[in-house]
């Protein structure tokens, strides 16, 4: 089974307060009015240019453990191998706010305008992030819907790229999914664009299931160990 | 000059339509053009980077100030050609090939030209054999190569050999940065430096140049 989303603009436009988050910026009203105004710029171009969409197609585990396997790069322990197999569903996706996007922050680089530029960049890029999480939830709406899953399940997008799944593995997710039939292509460094594009494939299961302890050889190096916050907000529902 | 230290001051707080004035204003009153460059605008981007460095400030507000110092730029770049005033040097920046990440490119691209230096952007996807020739047939003495993606970092290797097989080490510099490197992949691969941060790729180009 595999469907395809077109979200409303404004369905993807990110939270202010996240954005500033992301860039290290003060919220409200502490933000200074000048950034503040290049911030209300940003996003009045994003709502004009966005284009978001998603394909998500369910896969069974023994379809999963191969697009995983991928070209065998990844990781020697990784997460994702402990947290898919116990999963009561998967499903591929690839989501993206569309290339205009990218299009335009080239150039107001171009134009001189790196400011606006900059964070119309990162208004895209916590835009693009969050499509996952909305494709995930879409996911799960369906299959409970259908019946086929449970109220306690909880699901959570995983990325090629990060946490031991290794870049090369967009490779095999492509080729399983296609999501050139929304636009997304990918490069032979395995570089999507639109480069505001996410993919990945979805884990469904109860939040046992999205549970690990950080001690894989990815989680020394890693800066942001985002999956903390993600673990917390499955248990949390 | 009064006006210079007001060009200074008002690129700080990102004021591009009062930088260009004046710039104009300045030029008119008879001031050099090297000085309306390295005493307003340089030093107004000094004061402006190393309020960032320090956290005073945020990154959108130093590329409020580019804007303002491109404003007096534009207008200043005809004199400075014509008194042949030198650049702080010429550097050739890219995103290696493969790669199309260019936002940590541009930056670095941003706060060199605000020291005075001179940028050659090649943009992104940027063969290694476009790197060399155009760091030849500009003269720059450093190549300022970029990459976010685990895929494309080997790519930078080939430009570090290719500059060495050209017989080029001693004229071109070369220094890397994105996302996932490190100073000690940069060692590994014969880079001459690494830079975390945009800030930080002016300081080692300014000791990459000053070196030769």
């Amino acid at each position: 089974m595999k469907w395809r989303i077109d979200w409303t603009v404004e369905a993807s436009v990110p939270p202010r307060a996240a954005v500033l988050r992301a860039q290290g910026l003060p919220e409200d009203p502490d933000l200074p009015p000048r950034l503040g105004a290049l911030v209300d710029d940003a996003f009045r171009v994003y709502r004009r240019l966005a284009e978001p969409r998603a394909i998500v197609g369910l896969v069974d585990h023994d379809e999963f453990a191969a697009v995983y396997e991928g070209e065998g790069q990844n990781d020697r322990a990784t997460p994702l191998a402990v947290v898919f197999p116990k999963a009561d569903a998967l499903a591929l996706f690839a989501a993206t706010v569309g290339g205009a996007l990218t299009e335009a922050i080239g150039d107001l680089f171009a134009q001189q305008e790196p400011a606006l530029g900059y964070v119309l960049d990162a208004v895209a890029s916590e835009a693009a992030d969050a499509l996952a999480y909305a494709a995930a939830a879409d996911c799960l709406a369906r299959l409970t819907g259908a019946g086929r899953l449970g109220p306690e399940t909880r699901v959570l997008p995983y990325s090629p790229g990060y946490c031991g799944w290794h870049v090369s593995g967009q490779r095999a997710l492509f080729a399983a999914l296609r999501p050139e039939q929304i636009g997304i292509t990918l490069n032979d460094s395995c570089l999507m664009q639109p480069l505001k594009s996410v993919s990945g494939v979805i884990v469904a299961g109860p939040a046992a299931v999205h549970q690990f302890d950080q001690e894989f050889p990815c989680c020394g190096p890693c800066g942001t160990r985002h999956c903390q916050d993600r673990m917390v907000s499955v248990l949390e529902g | 000059m009064e006006t210079l230290k007001e060009i200074a001051a008002s690129l700080e707080r990102g004021e591009d339509d009062r930088v260009h004035e004046l710039v104009e204003q300045a030029l008119a009153q008879g001031a050099a053009p090297g000085d309306v460059l390295n005493l307003g605008l340089i030093a107004g981007m000094n004061v402006v980077g190393e309020q960032f460095r320090q956290r005073e400030i945020f990154l959108p507000d130093v590329l409020l100030a580019a804007r303002a110092m491109y404003a007096g730029l534009d207008l200043l770049k005809p004199h400075l050609a014509r008194e042949g005033v030198p650049t702080a040097g010429t550097v050739v920046i890219g995103s290696v090939k493969g790669d199309l990440h260019d936002i940590g490119k541009n930056l670095v691209g941003i706060m060199l030209k605000g020291a005075g230096f001179e940028v050659v952007d090649l943009g992104n996807d940027v063969p290694p054999g476009r790197f060399v020739d155009t760091a030849v047939a500009s003269g720059a003495s450093v190549i300022g190569m970029s990459a976010l993606l685990t895929t494309t970092m080997p790519v930078m290797k080939e430009v570090v050999e290719l500059v060495r097989a050209r017989g080029l080490s001693d004229r071109v510099r070369i220094i890397v940065g994105g996302a996932p490197l490190s100073e000690a992949f940069a060692r590994e691969i014969g880079a001459d430096a690494y830079a975390f941060d945009a800030a930080s790729a002016v300081d080692r180009v300014r000791a990459l140049v000053a070196a030769r």
